[in-house]
């Protein structure tokens, strides 16, 4: 072994970069931290901390699929009386929303690795399209009517036709579950936008230069992951 | 471990100064400080950050202990047919002449104060936030972490985290004590917002411990010197990386608990609350399964802080690298099946039996470390300077915390002891007289490294002696009085214990005056100390390598991982002569093998 720092890897004090911001996010220019050896190594510990953030996810998740099993095994008549007023066609509607949406975020890093800067962004933007519809049916065919027939968690419940006194429990258990999960739906839109902005500004992904694209999709896989579990749960098992 | 200087001269840092080195002008420093991305900065941020935590909730403890010092007596005389009562036994700030509730109440307050900062603000992030970040990276010979700018951002969760839980404090505080179980967090505290923003400061400084814990483990796997295997890593990395696996899984099952309290608290969604069908020992479940973990991230960087300065201050190779390095991680394993241990009456007989079984398995890579030490020490060239000083400690106190532990996770005993101040002692054993008596000792052993200064050895023992008898003076009577039946969590007694209280109130100033020495003595090591060699205990580990204090990339050049970080019978340490570390003499040749004819 005779030299071991990477050739590119500059001294203390780098010259100043007099390169535009447009020239200097270009993927063909982009070169890596200087704690790093060697660009795919530091690809490598962005994608392994991505995976250990995701693991934080589904442990955070795993909180309120225990909550549901607890509550499901001491009231199982209202879980079956709450699993009936969800309306399945929407939530088999949503799934196939967030699978097509998994689907386009894989081809946009796909795309990224083959240097197709046009799909990237096409692929990008068929992504955000279903993350705002998934929202938008969430909120305007199950949480609006719902809250307004007065089927709201807790001590806000005031649906007088209830089957069961523990009723209110389910409906908290259902709003915490969805609600964060549509956070995260956003958070992920909000990321994939990221990306968006940065492939059309500045043409920031290519071959070499994927990192960001790669994590943020990942991220999206997890949320459609947890709604593929939330779904059968809340809305098919009675 | 050597450098190597083969390549071109473009690449090394020669011409960089210390990582201390501050700019010009008070704003540019501090704009320096504030923004820095460098692991040393933040690590030492988080060092005085984590300190100054230690402080508040040492007064808050401080104050209990002066509450306990006498029992809370009312007396009731009728004067000119007039009832008056007086009340003696109270902190006469807190105490009100009509009714004892409210120094009570303040006690209340006082202790969940104590237990929430000294979790979740001190004890939780101490060891791997603050040396763990300066040394770890240094450690495996990188540069930095492997994610530099989450590591700023991780301080500043923990920054603001600590504000929301400090402003809770200054508005009233929570009386919930710092575990926040239901019905008293969601019922006490009428207008809200202090039980939400302390509730709220414990989510976000698991978000800091997270990003903590996911860097450290990327760091590792990723960022070791060339050379470096994963068994010639000094043992405090295995320590601090179990610490990591641990902070990364158990914290986000608090978060959502902590989230799904919020919810509970403002908007009754009744998960918690019986009343609505909820179950409250849902929330100690959740609760435990993430604290009890952590227990765990508190103590194990400790123990790797006791590897290394057992084996660099004996000058001996650690005994039983291995197993000290795999007891990390089966600590790490079985830490996350014993939660229920903390709510054996919660639960049915068959649960707790297999969980009190379960319990009695931490015992066994816990002794396989304790029994590696002792081992260490046989034969070494024991030098009985601060930081050994404190590692003895450790032994000693650690047992003690360790060996209490069993009579709590038997089932039949526990009944008696469990939330007596049995519980109180055993965990104070093992938190304060392991982790912090492991962290005190790990911060005068790299004291001379992080800042460039040697400490007066004279001052620093006296504090440690004085440390080691407050301590003992203060918790181990606090272990008779659980026995003969003192509750944890109240402000008055009967008058039976009264000499025992006491005792232990003494033995708090005890505390408090060796932690002021060793404050004095840190200070006046900073202003006045003589400059520190680059490796004053002649260690092995790639920490010794650099300069001190270190240079901003930490090495001039990469430097090549060569031997084990414990190999003092055969290597001269870096930066010193074989006369100030001489090797033992080499063993006589084996005899020739006997040639058969």
């Amino acid at each position: 072994m005779t030299t071991i720092d990477a050739p590119d890897m500059h001294s203390g004090h780098p010259p100043a970069d007099t390169r535009s911001k447009k020239e200097r996010l270009f993927w063909k220019n982009r070169g890596h931290s200087e704690h790093f050896r060697s660009h795919e190594e530091e690809f490598d510990a962005c994608k392994f901390g991505m995976w250990l953030f995701l693991t934080t996810e589904v442990l955070l998740f795993a909180g309120i699929f225990c909550a549901y099993a607890v509550f499901r095994t001491m009231y199982p008549e209202a879980w079956a009386a709450g699993s009936h007023y969800l309306n399945w066609k929407i939530g088999a509607l949503n799934t196939v929303v967030l699978l097509i949406s998994s689907f386009t975020a894989a081809m946009a890093v796909r795309c990224a690795q083959l240097d197709q800067q046009r799909w990237l962004k096409l692929n990008l933007i068929i992504t955000l399209v279903c993350a705002a519809l998934f929202v938008f049916i969430k909120l305007k065919f199950e949480y609006l009517p719902k809250l307004s027939e007065g089927k709201a968690p807790g001590t806000f419940f005031s649906y007088p036709f209830a089957h069961d006194p523990h009723e209110p429990l389910w409906w908290g258990v259902y709003y915490i579950g969805t609600g964060i999960h549509a956070l995260h739906v956003l958070i992920g839109a909000g990321l994939l936008g990221w990306v968006l902005y940065r492939a059309w500004r500045y043409k920031a992904y290519g071959p070499t230069e994927y990192t960001m694209v790669e994590n943020s999709a990942l991220y999206w896989h997890l949320v459609d992951l947890v709604w593929i579990f939330l779904f059968p749960l809340l809305y098919l098992v009675h | 471990m050597t450098t190597i200087d083969t390549h071109t001269a473009g690449h090394d840092h020669h011409d960089e100064g210390s990582y201390l080195t501050p700019k010009t002008g008070m704003i540019g420093t501090a704009w320096q400080w504030a923004t820095t991305i460098d692991h040393k900065k933040i690590g030492v941020m988080y060092l005085f950050a984590v300190l100054f935590m230690f402080f508040l909730g040492g007064m808050a403890a401080l104050a209990v202990r002066l509450e306990l010092l006498e029992p809370t007596r009312v007396m009731t005389e009728v004067v000119d047919g007039v009832e008056v009562s007086t009340i003696t036994g109270q902190i006469p700030l807190w105490s009100d002449p009509d009714t004892a509730e409210i120094g009570s109440n303040n006690y209340n307050r006082l202790f969940t104060l104590h237990g929430a900062i000294m979790v979740f603000m001190f004890i939780v992030p101490s060891i791997p936030a603050s040396l763990g970040n300066f040394f770890l990276p240094i450690m495996l010979g990188a540069k930095d972490v492997a994610f530099p700018r989450l590591n700023l951002l991780s301080w500043y969760i923990y920054f603001f985290g600590s504000i929301f839980g400090v402003l809770s404090i200054i508005m009233g505080g929570v009386d919930t004590g710092w575990t926040f179980y239901t019905p008293y967090s969601t019922t006490t505290d009428p207008d809200h917002w202090r039980v939400v923003l302390m509730v709220l400061a414990a989510f976000v400084l698991g978000f800091s411990s997270i990003l903590t814990g996911l860097n450290f483990i990327v760091t590792v796997h990723k960022l070791r010197a060339p050379g470096m295997g994963w068994f010639d890593m000094p043992l405090f990395i295995w320590a601090v990386y179990a610490t990591s696996i641990i902070q990364v899984l158990a914290t986000p099952v608090i978060g959502i608990t902590l989230l799904l309290l919020i919810f509970e608290r403002l908007f009754h969604v009744g998960i918690f609350d019986p009343s609505m069908g909820g179950d409250p020992v849902l929330y100690q479940h959740f609760f435990w399964f993430y604290s009890h973990p952590v227990v765990y991230v508190m103590i194990l960087p400790a123990m790797g802080i006791i590897s290394e300065l057992l084996a660099v201050h004996s000058r001996k190779h650690i005994f039983g690298y291995r197993a000290i390095a795999f007891s990390s991680l089966g600590i790490a394993a079985v830490s996350f099946l014993v939660w229920g241990h903390h709510i054996f009456t919660a639960m049915g007989e068959l649960v707790s039996t297999l969980f009190s079984a379960l319990t009695f398995l931490v015992a066994i890579p816990t002794a396989i470390k304790v029994f590696n030490w002792i081992a260490t020490l046989y034969k070494g060239s024991i030098i009985l300077n601060t930081p050994m000083v404190y590692a003895l400690m450790f032994l000693f106190t650690f047992s003690i915390g360790g060996l209490t532990g069993l009579p709590l996770g038997a089932l039949a005993t526990d009944l008696h002891l469990h939330d007596s101040y049995f519980v109180v002692a055993h965990f104070h054993y093992v938190m304060m007289g392991g982790t912090v008596i492991a962290m005190v000792g790990g911060i005068h052993h790299w004291w001379p490294k992080m800042f460039g200064k040697m400490y007066s050895e004279p001052g620093a023992l006296l504090g440690a002696a004085l440390v080691f008898i407050g301590f003992n003076v203060t918790f181990f009577t606090q272990f008779f009085l659980g026995l003969q039946g003192m509750p944890r969590r109240y402000a008055s007694y009967v008058d039976e214990f009264q000499h025992l209280h006491q005792i232990s109130t003494y033995g708090s100033w005890i505390l408090l005056a060796g932690f002021l020495v060793h404050l004095f003595v840190f200070i006046h090591s900073l202003v006045a100390g003589k400059p520190a060699s680059a490796n004053p205990w002649g260690g092995l580990t790639f920490e010794w390598e650099a300069e001190s204090p270190p240079i901003e990339h930490n090495f001039h050049h990469e430097p090549l991982c060569q031997h084990g970080p414990y190999d003092f019978e055969k290597v001269v340490p870096p930066h010193c002569t074989a006369e100030e570390f001489p090797l033992p003499p080499s063993p006589e040749p084996a005899s020739p093998p006997r040639t058969i004819t």
